[in-house]
């Protein structure tokens, strides 16, 4: 294979991976179904359901490309296209996370421009920080009364401290022969700040808001499924009450997908902001 | 005596020495620098230049002392003293020619964007830098290349008192050569002040009106100030020739390489003491200068 760049063997590569598992699960499937041959009981409670089983990954290919073709539709509230559910749980977590930025990043800029706001503000960032983010969840409803502004207020608090601690811990870490360039330059602080201290901490507080998004994914999924009403979470939850688990599983590859896909834009945005010292 | 254009009053310089002691890199520093005056000085690695650099630019408080321009004490920076950091401090995410024209942006705000790209370009030109490798980052330029970026970046925004803190020393012969003629240039042809930290003998003797020397640290100080008595317009060739080449030449090494250890570690306690002055000019008189040139200092 001394012909094929290390890119084009890792691609082939991936393709023989993903090939040989979709066979292997495909194969595995009819054996499953052979073996529970209808008992007394399934046929009394699902034997009406012909997908109670795993299904093959043909079945997820064909219900893939049903939903695909048509992924906006709306019949009423139970059953609208993956588009529009999808469209939900983003629009849910680019406002939560919006928000948090919005308040993570000043704040964070303070505390790492000065030690006091640091030590005063870090016991209480030590101690929110690791509450999981669903437990404010019964909170959130009960003060906010509004399931939908619930969703998105454990988004903020998800997001928000990667991104605090990420832009505080690179502020803090300006090189001083870079402020003080700023300096002799008479720079004011506003100035200081934009010019030379946000480009220098750029790619770490980047790389908190890259964390955060992720995080934000994985919690807008558990929320939804909590909270109702529309989104993938619900979406996943629903198709799980109805007992169809190929769209389970297709949503399930649907997260994976939209995951990577705001993964990437944040990679795009880190590789922009990235400079070699 | 009128008060020079810089004045460095007591300076005082201590630091934690990581032991719960402090350690007194420099003690009562004073000297004065005249308008327009270019002043090198020599000292060992660690006996506390940068550290003065840093105070004269504002950056950093002294311990103990002042530091006045124009009769003002230095409180801050300022841009009318351009400083050339040692390690060169260039912005890495902008490109040569952005971080140039950053300084002359701060410089003058009222300027615009074509007229602040022009200064810039010019300045760039000055040292070498031209065409393409503007628009590189600094990441991807040598370190000779960083350095002159750096000086063109201070000289480039015209400031009364120029620091440079061994500006040339990543530089080959050849391009430290061009280089020095510019800013003798640039020098020659304004009011500018420079102050100049450099371990180059020749070079100091080359650019300086005056040098001062610092004994080693700790409790370091300005010893001595030699005038160098060769006339200007200087070139590499001709001061060699003239005859207070050498015995300048003698004395400063003869100073960096017993004197200067002779002289140091003493805890003074005299208080301010202004270096002495030391005059060598064989060209006035008859006297051999070399073999004992302490014996023609004159204290003033
Ligand atoms: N922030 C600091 N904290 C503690 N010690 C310091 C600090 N800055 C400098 N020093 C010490 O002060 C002394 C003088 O440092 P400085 O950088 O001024 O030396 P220098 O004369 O410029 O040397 P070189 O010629 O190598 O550049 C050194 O011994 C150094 O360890
Ligand atoms: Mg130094």
């Amino acid at each position: 294979m001394g012909s094929f760049s290390l890119n084009q063997r890792a691609a082939i590569w991936s393709l023989v991976i993903l090939v040989v598992s979709l066979f292997v699960w495909e194969m595995s499937i009819p054996a499953q179904q052979a073996a529970g041959e209808l008992t007394e009981y399934e046929r009394l409670t699902g034997g009406g359901r012909p997908k109670a089983g795993v299904p093959p990954p043909s079945q997820v290919l064909v219900k893939a490309w049903e939903q695909l073709s048509n992924p906006f539709y709306d019949a009423g509230p139970n059953d609208k296209g993956i588009g529009i559910q999808i469209g939900y749980s983003i629009y849910r977590v680019l406002t939560g996370y919006s928000l948090a930025a919005l308040v993570a990043i000043p704040l964070g800029f303070l505390i790492g421009m000065s030690p006091v706001a640091y030590k005063a503000l870090n016991p209480f960032i030590q101690v929110l920080r690791p509450i999981s983010p669903l437990a404010w969840m019964p909170l959130a409803l009960f003060i906010i009364q509004d399931s939908e502004a619930s969703a998105i207020f454990v988004i903020f608090i998800c997001s928000i401290w990667p991104m605090l601690i990420n832009t505080a811990f690179g502020v803090a870490g300006v090189r001083a022969d870079w402020v003080n360039v700023a300096r002799t330059h008479e720079l004011g602080p506003l100035r200081t700040a934009f010019t030379v201290i946000l480009p220098a901490a750029a790619p770490t507080i980047v790389t908190g808001m890259r964390i955060s998004i992720g995080i934000a994914w994985l919690v807008i999924v558990a929320a939804e499924m909590l909270v109702g009403g529309t989104g993938i979470g619900y979406y996943v939850w629903n198709e799980w009450n109805n007992l169809d688990l190929t769209s389970v599983i297709f949503s399930i590859l649907m997260i994976g997908v939209v995951g990577m896909a705001l993964d990437a834009a944040f990679g795009v945005l880190q590789r922009a902001v990235a400079y070699v010292e | 005596m009128s008060k020079p254009f810089l004045s460095i009053e007591n300076l005082t310089q201590t630091f934690p020495d990581g032991k719960g002691g402090n350690l007194t890199v420099f003690e009562d520093a004073s000297f004065g620098v005249e308008k327009g005056e270019f002043v090198c000085i020599l000292g060992h690695s660690g006996c506390g230049k940068s550290t003065i650099m840093n105070i004269l630019a504002g950056l950093a408080e002294p311990t103990r002392g002042v530091v006045k321009m124009d009769g003002y004490a230095v409180s801050g920076p300022s841009l009318d003293r351009g400083v050339v950091f040692q390690n060169y401090s260039l912005l890495p995410w902008l490109s040569t020619l952005k971080n140039v024209t950053f300084a002359v942006q701060a410089r003058f705000p009222n300027w615009s964007k074509a007229q602040v790209t022009k200064h810039a370009t010019k300045y760039l030109e000055m040292v070498g830098l031209h065409g393409d490798v503007i628009h590189r980052k600094p990441s991807q330029l040598s370190g000779g290349m960083r350095q002159r970026v750096s000086i063109a970046r201070a000289f480039a925004n015209h400031p009364k008192l120029l620091l440079l803190d061994e500006p040339f020393g990543a530089l080959d012969a050849l391009t430290r050569g061009t280089i020095q003629d510019e800013l003798l240039k640039i020098w020659g042809g304004t009011e500018q002040t420079v102050f100049m930290i450099t371990h180059d003998i020749d070079e100091a003797i080359l650019l300086a009106d005056r040098i001062l020397l610092m004994t080693n640290g700790p409790f370091a100080r300005v010893a001595e100030s030699v005038e160098i008595t060769i006339p200007r317009p200087r070139t590499r060739t001709q001061i060699i020739e003239h005859p207070n080449y050498y015995a300048i030449r003698n004395h400063l090494v003869h100073f960096l390489g017993t004197r200067s250890r002779e002289l140091a570690g003493k805890q003074s306690g005299e208080g301010a003491k202004a270096p002495r002055t030391v005059r060598i000019d064989k060209t006035t008189s008859t006297e051999a200068a070399e073999e004992a040139p302490v014996l023609r200092a004159v204290n003033d």
